[in-house]
């Protein structure tokens, strides 16, 4: 049976799960550098270890309310795709999980189509759902169009 | 494949693929070598030294070749350099044709390079047709006008060589059909092939090169004397053909030439990227511990930190050096690409190459590389005229194209020069208008810089006809964007029928730059420091001040109205709670593009790293990349070309832009067209006055003014200044705000009260003339609305009345101006300003009015007229000089012209140029009594 790690998070009262693969380090992001223009998912510009991380702020992307404290004390999941370095902001971060393929079930048709976008599918824990993000998809957004 | 190939040496695998990348690299060098001076060869057929240069970098091509196992490059070569052979012999000559065909022959060998490279591979395929046609020319069969084919040994060939080696047919015999031409030789182990020259031979051929080029004064014996002593050597048994031991002779000979290849060496690209990145890491990391001993004096790090700074510093700039290619590298295809055109196109051009040995970073030079080949071409096609037209044109009958490249402060410079018959600014204006880019009504009021730049804009082409060089429609946009993308820019000057220069500025490196660190709204951002001009403070208490125009700001700097944007505006950042007075405005220069960006800090300029985007926010046109400060925090690279054009799209800005612009080329070039500032006074139409007579706009407190005997007058810049309104003094506020325009006369200044500042206009003025309302000289239809056109001169005199009567009572007698004008606006504008300044005027609007003054006996003291009028000025001249009244007034004459014609035997004063006009008047005057 194949079982898979996750990193859970927390984000606007839902917890989700990234694999454990995907993910490089978690963070307490400091010193977020706004991109004025940007689109909304783009939460801002920050400097890891000396490289410019790109915040991707995980509420905007799923369409929810911001934070009611802003950015400030939030947590960061810290990826890497394609050479470049993104942290993914989120309200909180819980424990790593281990869970069996045998709980996995596909997106619920009436799935919100933004959160459809990005996730893979549910698997059912007690007492509560786990949301399995993509990634890549998660990274993936339009960027902001541009008058030529 | 006779020759030994890889297989025999047991090469496999790596070994294989190391030596194959170094082959291709080498070769694709020795081929761009190979290329450029061909051409140079083609100009000079006597140039030996040349061809044996050519002759031996295609011969280590085709050695290499043969023992890499690479039949089909080989062959190609091999024909290539029997051709080569014959015209260094002699027994060819030299023809555009023939050294066409050997551009082919490089040109297929690059292409049979390139499947290799891709594929690991020879691609299969025959080059039968093209080696055809190489040994046809070898045997001077291309064109009948050729000395007697001769496969004879070459003059230079030394007979020792037959004599070393067993030869089982003589040299001189005519080649047998099949297997060459059946000469043996020694060094092949195999016969050698239709043409081929045997390594002997060819040694030969270098000692006879080096003893040209050591001793020109001796004779052609030399060679073949010398040939035999070094023979020996070459007998000995050595007898793998390889090109290690070309090189290793080549060495032996040229002795400087071989001490500096040895002390270089090759490294791999991306060993230098790695190095660069770390380097900039460790810059970044040095700025910040910098930054963190910065303050704290008696640090015991201080001295350690500093010697790591240096050494740092030292580093980088050993590692960038590692990066710096001479930009010539650059242009080794040029010479070729613009012979082809000339074959192409029939036409005669030279290609001058200044500063080769300018060195940039190799991204910028590889990035460069396209757009230079473009501009180029796009020179040969559409700049340089064909001979005839050049010739009718009386000039010579060959064209130049000069590439120069300088350094200038941090940048390089390009520039690509033609005398050939540059823009036609009247045919790209009429297709800007055709391609829907401009309306027609743009397209007249734009000046000829900004016509001719709109070569840049996307999608335009002027090429009557599509060649198949350029005129797609894809040249210049793609230059100037594939330009701006490294950061740089590119502007353009040209002259019908004298040529066109372009311009390419851009940095040296791509990796750091020169930056400007500044604040807007509480965030900073830096800002490369190419584009920055200068730096003003402005605010209440500074001199220079921030005005608006219907919304729009603008700064005065030095006489010009600069257009303004707040970088916290252009970038959408949340407005301040509270506004601070101070502020800075960083004047940008973008193309032909002035604009003040206005900032609320300024911090420092830094060397900064520039770290890429991620390519979602690359879309952002704003932002060129982010950095790290050397306090760890990360700002955002502002890209000057997108502010630019984000400016330029701020409809306001853009409008006021514009306008400035064109306001600033005061009464304009085109016709009748000017400035004009639209206000609104009174309930009436709308009013106006020529924008150059206005010396400031002010927003004053209306409590500040004081009402005099005299009427109002407000206290400003150290001096009372008479305040009027437009519409009467009783529309003069009494409380809030009141728009001023402020006039300047002499040293005086007045004040014209308005309701409100609504449009600068730039308008081709159809006036129509009014009889008698005080203050209004006529009225005209601007932006279809009808409008009053204000006389500036009655207000004038209404605030100085007393100043001017003082002023004429000064003298005993007014001087008379005669004002000859055609135009009824301009001789109903002047006049009154005139007779403000205490003359007394008559204005005419033709020669035969003056015809009768002068018949009348009228004496004046100065007479004025229209320079660009050549009639009119002409009628005058002879009526001035015929009539004793008028012959001995001073002349001085007007232009709206923007520039003023100096070969003029007046004064030449621009119309709008009211200060000029009383000044030079005043001194006519005073010379005239003084005389």
């Amino acid at each position: 049976m194949a079982e898979i790690e996750y990193v859970t998070v927390w984000i606007g009262g839902q917890l989700f799960g990234a694999p454990v693969s995907d993910v490089q380090d978690v963070f307490r992001p400091t010193g977020l550098t706004r991109v004025p223009g940007a689109p909304a998912e783009v939460g801002g510009l920050l400097n890891l270890r000396g490289r410019v991380v790109t915040a991707i702020d995980a509420r905007a992307r799923l369409g929810l309310a911001p934070h009611a404290q802003g950015t400030t004390g939030v947590m960061a999941v810290g990826i890497e795709k394609d050479g470049e370095a993104f942290g993914l902001l989120v309200d909180k971060v819980g424990e790593v999980l281990r869970l069996d393929e045998k709980t996995f079930e596909s997106n619920p048709v009436t799935l919100d189509p933004r959160w459809a976008a990005v996730s893979r599918g549910v698997h059912r824990l007690d007492g509560r759902l786990l949301v399995i993000m993509d990634i890549t998809r998660m990274l993936a957004f339009d960027a902001p169009a541009q008058a030529a | 494949m006779q020759g030994p190939g890889l297989d025999t040496y047991g090469l496999t695998g790596t070994a294989m693929d190391d030596l194959l990348s170094e082959f291709l690299t080498e070769t694709a060098e020795s081929l761009e070598t190979v290329d450029t001076e061909l051409v140079r060869f083609e100009a000079d057929p006597q140039d030996k030294a040349t061809l044996n240069n050519i002759f031996r970098l295609v011969h280590t091509i085709k050695g290499t070749c043969g023992f890499l196992g690479l039949p089909r490059l080989e062959a190609v070569a091999h024909a290539g350099e029997t051709l080569l052979g014959r015209f260094r012999d002699g027994t060819l000559a030299v023809t555009p044709d023939a050294v066409t065909l050997v551009l082919r022959s490089i040109d297929r060998i690059k292409e049979i390079l390139a499947r290799l490279e891709q594929d690991q591979a020879e691609p299969p395929g025959d080059d039968r047709d093209l080696i055809d046609l190489l040994e046809a020319a070898a045997e001077g069969k291309l064109t009948a006008a050729k000395p007697a084919p001769a496969p004879a040994p070459a003059p230079v060939a030394p007979p020792p060589v037959v004599v070393a080696t067993p030869v089982p047919a003589p040299a001189a015999a005519p080649p047998p059909e099949g297997e060459g031409d059946g000469r043996w030789d020694a060094d092949l182990g195999r016969f050698l092939r239709p043409g081929e020259v045997s390594l002997a031979e060819l040694e030969a051929a270098f000692m006879a090169a080096e003893a040209e080029a050591e001793a020109a004064a001796a004779p052609a014996a030399t060679p073949v004397a010398e040939a035999p002593r070094q023979e020996p050597a070459r007998l000995e048994p050595l007898r793998t053909e390889t090109v290690e031991h070309e090189d290793e002779d080549a060495s032996a000979r040229g002795g400087k030439e071989s001490a500096l290849a040895n002390q270089t060496i090759r490294v791999s690209v991306e060993v230098l990227e790695n190095l660069m990145t770390m380097v900039s890491e460790l810059v970044l990391t040095r700025n910040q511990l910098l930054q963190m001993v910065r303050g704290q004096e008696d640090s015991a790090f201080k001295v350690p930190l500093q010697r790591l700074s240096s050494i740092t510093g030292e580093l980088q700039e050993g590692v960038m050096k590692t990066r710096m290619q001479p930009i010539g590298n650059a242009w080794k295809k040029l010479p070729r690409i613009v012979r082809d055109a000339c074959r192409d196109l029939g036409k005669k051009i030279d290609i001058v190459l200044d500063g080769e040995a300018t060195e940039l970073d190799r991204q910028v030079l590889e990035l460069i590389k396209d757009p230079l080949t473009h501009m180029i071409r796009n020179s040969c096609d559409h700049g340089v005229e064909t001979p005839d037209v050049r010739v009718s044109a009386g000039k010579p009958e060959k064209g130049t194209i000069r590439l120069s490249a300088y350094h200038e402060g941090g940048h390089i410079i390009i520039e690509v020069a033609d005398d050939g018959a540059g823009l036609k600014v009247s045919r790209i204006r009429q297709k800007a208008v055709e391609k829907g880019l401009l309306t027609p009504a743009e397209a007249e009021h734009m000046s000829e810089g900004q016509i001719q730049r709109l070569i840049f804009a996307p999608g335009f082409s002027t090429a009557a006809k599509v060649t198949n060089m350029s005129g797609r429609g894809v040249g210049m946009d793609v230059v100037k964007t594939n330009i701006e993308l490294i950061g740089g820019t590119i502007d353009l000057r040209s002259r019908e029928g004298e040529g066109t220069t372009f311009k390419i500025k851009i940095p040296l490196t791509l990796a750091i730059i020169s930056a400007l660190i500044i604040g807007a709204r509480g965030q900073r951002f830096a800002l490369p420091q190419l584009s920055v001009l200068e730096l003003v403070r402005t605010g209440p208490s500074c001199e220079h001040k921030i005005e608006t125009l219907n919304a729009a700001r603008v700064l005065r700097l030095r006489d010009r109205l600069l257009p303004i944007v707040a970088l916290g505006d252009l970038l959408g950042l949340p407005e301040p709670t509270e506004r601070k007075d101070n502020a800075f405005v960083v004047v940008m220069q973008v193309g032909e593009q002035r604009f003040g960006t206005l900032v609320d800090e300024v911090f420092d300029t830094e060397e900064i790293v520039v770290k890429p985007l991620t390519p979602i926010l690359r879309g952002l046109e704003t932002y060129s990349g982010a950095t790290i400060l050397g306090d760890g925090s990360v700002i955002l690279i502002l890209d000057p070309n997108g502010i630019s054009r984000q400016v330029s799209r701020t409809g306001a800005t853009e409008r006021a832009a514009d306008k400035l612009d064109a306001a600033n080329d005061d009464l304009g070039s085109a016709g009748d067209a000017m400035g004009l500032l639209l206000f609104q006074s009174g309930e009436g139409s709308p009013r106006a006055c020529p924008l150059s007579l206005v010396t400031r706009l002010e927003d004053l407190d209306a409590t500040t003014f004081e009402r005099t005997q005299r009427g109002v007058v407000v206290q400003y810049r150290g001096q009372l200044m008479p305040v009027v309104h437009a519409d009467g003094p009783f529309a003069l506020r009494t409380t809030g705000r009141q728009q001023i325009l402020v006039f300047q006369q002499g040293g005086k200044a007045m004040g014209l009260a308005v309701d409100r500042i609504l449009d600068i206009v730039h308008e081709r003025l159809k006036f129509e003339q009014n009889d008698d309302t005080p203050g209004l000289l006529g009225s005209a239809v601007l932006k279809g609305k009808a409008t009053e056109i204000i006389d500036v001169g009655y207000f004038l005199q209404q605030a100085f009345g007393n100043w001017t009567e003082l002023a004429s009572g000064q003298r005993s007698v007014r001087r008379r101006v005669l004002l000859v004008e055609t135009h009824p606006f301009f001789r109903n504008m002047l006049a009154p300003l005139i007779e403000a300044a205490g003359y007394e005027v008559t204005a005419v609007e033709n020669a035969q009015a003056v015809a009768r003054l002068a018949e009348a006996g009228r004496r004046f003291d100065v007479v004025l007229s229209d320079a660009d009028d050549a009639g009119l000025e002409a009628e005058l001249a002879r009526l001035l000089a015929d009539s004793p009244a008028l012959a001995h007034a001073p002349r001085l004459t007007l232009s709206a012209r923007s520039e003023l014609p100096y070969d003029s035997a007046q004064p030449v004063v621009r119309k709008a140029d009211r200060h000029g006009l009383l000044a030079v008047l005043d001194t006519l005057i005073s010379k005239k009594e003084a005389a």
